[in-house]
């Protein structure tokens, strides 16, 4: 039965020693380990086809046919569809990763996760990717089902650019929400509240179904908190090079601010994170099932 | 430093804001478990067990006191204790449903730092182990509640830990499958010598069979620490035997017993007899100063016509221990949830 006991260590001081290489490679396996159950999900819950693609369709549908009553240009429909596909992505970042730590707790993962040998950025990261590998398979069946339905035509003449500009997008959007795990966990009990507040305002501020800049001044908000209408806006002018509509910032400038929230969100999740285990370790509340 | 204690605790202090007012889930708590030692917390809900694991595995901060696990501070050493500790509680449902044991399993292994062929190996290993081969393909979210406590068991050992705190373990599990928890405890102990087990537990039989030492605490507190046999010898000043006869002895009967010297106490119990109603056999219930009184027992009965046909010296349980220290059961709890 020796197999209960391992470790090559002689001592529990020896087994605690454990190099800066080997800490980076823990933290790497916990975010391939926390990426996984997220990665499997796509092919254990076939579900996910219908409510993850074909229920977003029928919402960019509505549009489309919205725009076509008004004799709206036709790019406007290839907007809405790509603006369809990347609603999939604010969905997760709000449902799957804000809310996370807090389901998590409930499970009782949580308190597993703090007193695991790897940093919980590295969980975080871990749902993140798996989070995006999942939500960009719902993203890419919705643009590729709205756009054979709808013949919508695309004109990129930057295609390097433009993949730069989506996974761009993905720093600070699932940076912001890594952020938000930690503050919701702070802020109260009613995840499910909060992620419902953040839903439909963004739909609005975010230009999912229409061009940014016609939200006039409003845009400029956008410009400085929302991750998602910054790269949608980005992507509408480089998937529609030809359209007559134009973003609120050029490409460039809306790439170097994609750059800025992404250290800012991730530099804030991580500081984020470090105050909740302090105050999980101080008020012993947040890592308790039942409070 | 190899005579360092796995865990040692001084004046460990836990307060929570509540109102009105904060409680204290423990109140100076000190403690010294050694290196290889199984070590049981024993008292009710309410108790601060819970509480005390939760300091010692990182998770709360004492609000006074010095805690270290296998020689690390808990308040500043919190990333060595998490290398070397690992934690198994009762109704554990962490994880994820739709995963299958295995997957879990290797999930939690890259949690624990192993290399990919290294957690996969030792997975099938403990599945083996803990008996779970046939479930190894099933998904979390339809294993019973006894394989889901093997599982946490054995997501427990992945990283072979050198401190192992398990939180009230069998809480909820059925007869069967408590007894097989605590069979591979045990067998954890024999295999994997060196590492030291803290259990809380409000089941003293749990207690008594996997632990070395016992503290019994209640209010944040340890109300007496030591072998199961010590903690039973506070309570018993006197040795108790339970002797059955044939008869009663002629000339005197019960009170013949009673009157002799270092015989404390002669009591009948008929009804423990299992067949008193078909024979004139007669249990009592005899408290002696010591031992050595039980031989004039013994003659005094056979000189007066009665036959000895059962003796038994009686332990008293630490539930016995448990109710004279804190001067209530297990039944008459307060809930530490409110507490901690």
């Amino acid at each position: 039965m020796s197999r209960y006991g391992s470790t090559t260590a002689k001592n529990p001081r020896e087994a605690a020693e454990w190099s800066a290489g080997r800490v980076i490679r823990s933290n790497l396996r916990a975010v391939v380990g926390r990426a996984y159950p997220r990665v499997i999900s796509l092919a254990r819950e076939p579900s996910w086809l219908f409510f993850e693609i074909f229920l977003p369709f029928l919402a960019v549908s509505a549009f489309v046919f919205v725009y076509r009553a008004l004799d709206a240009p036709e790019d406007f429909i290839g907007f809405v569809v790509l603006g369809g596909a990347m609603t999939a992505f604010w969905l997760n970042v709000v449902w799957m990763m804000a809310a996370q730590f807090y389901w998590e707790k409930d499970q009782g993962n949580l308190e597993l996760y703090f007193t695991a040998p790897m940093h919980l950025m590295s969980i975080l990261a871990g749902m993140a990717i798996g989070g995006l590998v999942l939500t960009s398979s719902r993203a890419l069946a919705v643009i590729g089902i709205g756009s054979l339905v709808y013949g919508v035509t695309y004109d990129v003449q930057q295609p390097f650019l433009l993949a730069g500009v989506y996974l761009l997008t993905m720093i600070p959007l699932y940076g912001m929400g890594m952020l938000f795990a930690s503050l919701f966990l702070l802020w109260g009990r009613e995840a499910f509240h909060l992620a419902e507040l953040l839903q439909e305002p963004i739909y609005f501020l975010g230009g999912i179904n229409f061009p940014l800049r016609a939200i006039g001044p409003l845009a400029g908000v956008v410009m400085a908190t929302l991750p998602l209408g910054v790269g949608l806006d980005a992507m509408r002018q480089l998937a529609f090079a030809d359209s007559g509509v134009q973003g609120v910032l050029p490409v460039g400038t809306e790439v170097g601010i994609l750059a800025a929230m992404g250290v800012v969100f991730l530099v804030a999740a991580r500081m984020a994170l470090g105050y909740l285990e302090l105050l999980a370790r101080r008020e012993g509340r947040l890592t308790l099932r039942w409070q | 430093m190899p005579d360092e204690p796995a865990i040692h605790a001084r004046g460990v202090t836990r307060v929570y804001k509540a109102k009105p007012d904060p409680v204290t889930a423990l109140g100076g708590v000190d403690l010294d478990v050694q290196s290889g030692e199984y070590f049981g917390l024993l008292g009710p809900n309410g108790a601060g067990k819970t509480t005390l694991i939760k300091i010692l595995t990182t998770l709360l901060l004492p609000t006074a006191g010095t805690a270290k696990v296998a020689g690390f501070d808990v308040v500043t050493e919190t990333a060595k204790i998490r290398r070397v500790i690992n934690m198994v509680s009762g109704g554990e449902q962490s994880g994820y449903g739709l995963l299958t044991t295995r997957e879990q399993l290797w999930m939690f292994s890259q949690f624990y730092g192993l290399a990919n062929r290294q957690g996969w190996r030792k997975v099938d290993e403990l599945i083996e182990i803990t008996g779970l081969t046939g479930q190894k393909d099933q998904k979390v979210r339809t294993l019973s509640t006894g394989q889901r406590q093997k599982l946490n068991f054995a997501r427990g050992m992945l990283n072979d830990p050198w401190v192992l705190f398990l939180d009230e373990p069998t809480l909820g599990l059925d007869v069967a499958a408590a007894r097989d928890l605590r069979e591979h405890t045990l067998s954890w102990k024999a295999a994997a010598p060196g590492r030291t087990l803290l259990l809380t537990t409000h089941y003293m039989v749990e207690a008594e069979q996997l632990c070395d030492r016992i503290a019994i605490v209640d209010r944040g507190k340890i109300l007496a620490l030591g072998t199961p046999a010590e903690l039973r010898r506070r309570v018993q000043a006197e040795s108790i035997f339970r002797i059955e006869l044939d008869r009663l002895p002629h000339n005197g009967g019960i009170n013949v017993i009673g009157d002799l010297p270092g015989v404390l106490s002669a009591v009948r119990v008929d009804e423990e007899v299992a067949d008193g109603a078909a024979s004139d056999r007669v249990a009592l219930k005899v408290a002696l100063a010591d031992d050595s009184a039980l031989t004039s027992v013994v003659t005094a009965v056979a000189e007066r016509g009665s036959h000895l046909v059962g003796l038994a010296k009686s332990e008293p349980s630490l539930e016995d221990v448990f109710v004279e220290l804190v001067g209530r059961g297990f039944g008459d709890e307060d809930g530490e949830e409110s507490a901690s």
